[in-house]
């Protein structure tokens, strides 16, 4: 089932406006993906992994994630240490391991992992209804947030739609195979999904024509920066500045 | 499989973001308000796409279907596409902020080109329609997995081999998704033709 398990929760981080958690997500996530060096990857990987800990995550939905985003380092660890070239080294008698490659795929998952952290402690502890709001404040297409908003709303919806038809084809045996029949009946539950969220959208846009839509979304909580916001804000930045500058200390 | 945060360069993520954002801008000019619920609806349903395991060989994988959104909305799939993909991080952490430019641009790319070239076929024979519903999937497919590959070895010439485990591991994906885009586009010139004329109706 789709839903936003991180957004719920009452702490400090949930607390504050989609805005001042969208402008440093966005400046860290830069610092750390465009860093080469150890020390920057590794301190915003503490940081970011403590930040997350403010925002009370459940260990057991952390895991997970931590997991889904580590299948794509995982197959780094796999290759490049066999496939980079540069120094070898050889910890077992029959392999030789690059040495080099080990050191890109310690960076990689050193950079990957802090900005997980720091997604998760940002941005997925506000909903997409609030980042979408957020968004188009500090200044996204509008047609672009109305895309982001009326595509969160219809999700659930429409997955609802494709799991009922998935039930009925298993309902009348359906088994899964590697056959072309399993292919095209997957097909024809997706087309079946396509056509009712097809006609839907006309539905939803008829109705929102009659009641009078004219091309302005109104969010129903209109929430104002308080000076938290903008203590937390300046303190976030100050440290992210202070992680960028890491280099030009030594 | 989406590129993660923090293993591409910053040449490569910029090039990515900047072609990105030019067609999301495209995209976004050539859709009016009237239409942009049925496009939401389709990103909605793209999205939905991707939590559809089919069975390959002992395992599974999920369909990605950008080939189809192309054939459907042309230019319109680049938004779509984003918008998806930035709910799909924020849902599953698929991807990120910072790397939303290069997928955008690997899955965007080759839906709005295979559209572009083959949705002139969606109005011709039954089996006009069927080639192009197969190559749009096929195509799209590959040249994703292509740029995928490309954007790895850009960043850093020590993934060549990576990004060749990479390109060839999506060969079965490609027919896959081929073959899944040809039924879904014939299912749909019988059962509701009118979404496969949506590119051309004004």
């Amino acid at each position: 089932m789709i839903e936003e398990p991180f957004a719920r929760g009452t702490t400090f981080l949930h607390r504050r406006d989609a805005r001042v958690k969208i402008i440093p997500a966005v400046i860290i996530t830069l610092i750390l993906a465009l860093t080469s060096s150890f020390l920057v990857a590794g301190t915003g990987c503490v940081l970011t992994a403590i930040l997350l800990s403010l925002s009370r995550p459940s260990p057991r939905l952390l895991l997970k994630r931590f997991c889904t985003v580590n299948i794509f380092t995982l197959f780094l660890w796999l290759t490049l240490p066999l496939t980079y070239g540069g120094d070898k080294v050889s910890p077992f008698l029959f392999l030789n391991m690059s040495l080099d490659g080990i050191r890109v795929a310690t960076l990689i998952s050193l950079k990957t992992n802090g900005i997980l952290f720091c997604f998760l402690a940002l941005l997925a502890t506000s909903t997409v209804a609030s980042l979408g709001h957020g968004l188009e404040k500090l200044g996204m297409p509008r047609k672009l947030s109305f895309l982001l908003l009326f595509s969160y709303r219809q999700l659930f919806v429409i997955h609802q739609e494709y799991l009922r038809l998935q039930r009925a084809a298993r309902l009348r045996g359906f088994i899964p195979a590697n056959s072309l029949h399993t292919y095209r009946t997957y097909s024809h539950l997706f087309g079946m999904t396509l056509v009712k969220s097809w006609n839907r959208a006309e539905r939803v846009h008829q109705a929102m024509v009659l009641r009078g839509f004219n091309d302005t979304l109104i969010p129903l909580n209109q929430p104002q920066l308080c000076r938290k916001d903008y203590l937390f804000l300046l303190t976030i930045l100050l440290i992210s500045f202070l992680l960028a500058a890491i280099p030009f200390f030594r | 499989m989406h590129i993660s945060e923090g293993v591409l360069t910053a040449p490569v993520l910029i090039g990515g973001a900047v072609l990105t954002a030019a067609g999301t801008t495209v995209g976004l000019k050539k859709l009016d308000y009237d239409r942009i619920m049925t496009v939401s609806m389709l990103s909605a349903t793209f999205f939905v796409a991707s939590l559809i395991h089919v069975p390959v060989g002992p395992g599974s994988v999920h369909l990605l279907l950008g080939g189809l959104l192309g054939l459907l909305l042309g230019w319109g799939a680049f938004p779509a596409i984003v918008v998806a993909l930035l709910l799909q991080a924020i849902f599953f952490q698929y991807g990120g902020i910072v790397v939303l430019g290069i997928n955008g641009l690997n899955i965007g790319g080759p839906a709005v080109l295979c559209g572009l070239f083959l949705s002139p076929l969606l109005g011709g024979s039954k089996k006009q329609l069927m080639t192009a519903g197969f190559l749009a999937g096929f195509c799209s497919m590959f040249l994703s997995a292509l740029l995928m590959a490309g954007a790895l070895f850009l960043s850093d010439q020590g993934f060549l081999h990576a990004a060749v485990i990479l390109l060839s591991s999506h060969l079965p994906i490609m027919l896959i998704e081929g073959l899944i885009t040809m039924f879904v586009v014939s299912f749909l010139a019988r059962v509701q033709p009118e979404i496969l004329s949506l590119t051309t109706r004004k």
